[in-house]
């Protein structure tokens, strides 16, 4: 199985332990991710909150690439996937849009590459049995929930892939890795997004929110499939100890699948899993 | 002979920039009761939409919800009325930045520095965005303990990665003017997603 593999920024500084363990789970389950050349920036927020047409264009530029390859091009990062599934959602049905696009970033679109976040190509094309099929270190009494966060599920109409208020294709893949899976109401609440950095104190407040109802929900750790989401959870919490550390899946997927490189993800987090991941054994 | 009002024409305005249906909302609230947002902006995103509909420009361009909106597209996904209201959102930033009218600078600056980013390295470079977004915004000393962690943790590497094709993207954003692109109504899909070109 082949893919094209678009990292995004994120995932080439403050989560490239998602990147990492991105492609080493990749690798281990014969899943062969080929990074685009020269890819650029999505736009991410900022294109769509002050220049609509930049936040059509710049994914646009990215598919004209991956067209180029052939492949279906998946991407990990929630924000990234959420852009290029749009813009790609608005070429393909609407010939202005596709026609101007066509027209600014000099290609001609045709329609043959999908977009895919990681989290579908695992679970839709490669399969959960699959994946469980080469668990070699079952991750037992590790309890988590899983956070969707928004971009990965929303507009339903657009991503087409989970439901859009419970979601439960994380939940599944993490449960063949062996881990105890405990469902919670807040998996597709927003942690914040950008406005981390802007205005900080406003997404403590919906970090903290997050937290207190994963500890409730009886969980030791947050597992999700977004670098901005990840961050925020770190980040913006009031007690930085070794509470309730938060995994990307990949992680959990290496650590599952007995790979070795996993401790040198773990010790990048701000949020340090190790000492939760030697109480229950794991490491 | 046909007049048409200040509020009426600004509603058109709004609706032909977002391409949403704002005419249809009445005031469920659904949209509110899931907005992680409503305890630090001013306006709920009904009270939003309802400003628009009865054309309160000055009010609405000026209020702090329209920059505080996450994006995070909850509102939209459950409207009734299929009212994407961030698209709204980003409708009503684009009128204001027109207007000069910012009422969270912080956040507009932030979307400057990092698309100027973009611009000059066709990725983002977080060391060097964020010293530029904090030296313009005047907010110097946060998370500068979390920032040292992360360098000392390699996840901030200091030098920038350029793409290749610099001038390609430079063409890109010269073409790619904010007005182009008015999404149609008739062009949402709410229901099955139209396969094929």
């Amino acid at each position: 199985m082949k893919f094209s593999y678009y990292p995004g920024c994120s995932l080439e500084a403050t989560a490239k332990e998602y990147d990492l363990s991105a492609r080493a789970a990749c690798q281990a389950l014969d899943v062969e991710l080929q990074e685009l050349d020269d890819w650029v920036c999505c736009g991410a927020t900022s294109a769509h909150s002050i220049n609509k047409t930049l936040s059509v264009s710049l994914p646009a530029k990215n598919i004209a690439i991956a067209q180029q390859v052939g492949h279906d091009l998946v991407i990990p990062c929630s924000a990234c996937y959420n852009m290029l599934k749009k813009a790609d959602h608005h070429m393909r049905n609407d010939s202005d849009v596709r026609g101007k696009m066509e027209e600014i970033v000099d290609f001609k679109y045709t329609g043959d590459v999908n977009v895919l976040s990681l989290l579908e190509a695992m679970v839709n094309r490669l399969g959960i049995d699959n994946i469980a099929q080469k668990v070699v270190n079952p991750l037992k009494d590790l309890k988590v929930v899983c956070y969707y966060g928004c971009l990965l599920v929303r507009p339903p109409e657009i991503t087409h892939f989970d439901r859009d208020e419970n979601p439960e294709s994380m939940d599944n893949l993490v449960k063949s890795l062996g881990a105890t899976v405990i469902p919670w109401s807040y998996k597709t609440d927003c942690c914040g997004a950008n406005l981390g950095l802007t205005s900080s104190d406003v997404v403590q407040g919906m970090v903290g929110r997050l937290l207190d109802a994963a500890k409730e929900a009886g969980a030791d750790a947050i597992v999700t499939s977004c670098p901005l989401c990840h961050s925020n959870l770190e980040m913006r919490r009031k007690e930085h100890g070794t509470d309730l550390p938060v995994f990307y899946f990949t992680e959990l997927m290496g650590l599952a699948l007995g790979l070795k490189d996993c401790t040198n993800w773990f010790s990048t987090h701000l949020i340090d899993p190790r000492p939760l991941l030697r109480s229950v054994s794991l490491i | 002979m046909s007049t048409v009002s200040p509020e009426k024409s600004f509603l058109d305005e709004v609706k032909k920039r977002s391409g949403q249906p704002i005419e249809l909302c009445y005031q469920c609230q659904k949209c509110a009761s899931g907005c992680i947002a409503t305890e630090f902006a001013d306006y709920y995103p009904n009270e939003v939409i309802r400003m628009v509909q009865l054309g309160q420009k000055e009010r609405v361009l000026n209020c702090s919800s329209i920059w505080l909106c996450s994006a995070c597209e909850t509102c939209g996904a459950r409207c009734p009325n299929n009212i994407n209201v961030r698209a709204v959102m980003d409708a009503l930033k684009e009128m204001a930045i027109e207007k000069g009218i910012i009422k969270e600078k912080r956040v507009k600056q932030f979307h400057n520095v990092f698309l100027g980013t973009v611009y000059s390295h066709g990725r983002i470079h977080e060391v060097s965005m964020m010293a530029k977004y904090k030296l313009k915004s005047l907010d110097l000393f946060s998370d500068m303990g979390i920032g040292f962690k992360m360098f000392t943790k390699g996840k901030l590497p200091l030098t920038p990665k350029n793409i290749k094709d610099k001038s390609k993207l430079k063409n890109i954003f010269d073409k790619s003017d904010p007005s182009m692109l008015n999404v149609k109504l008739e062009d949402i899909n709410y229901g099955e997603q139209k396969t094929g070109v």
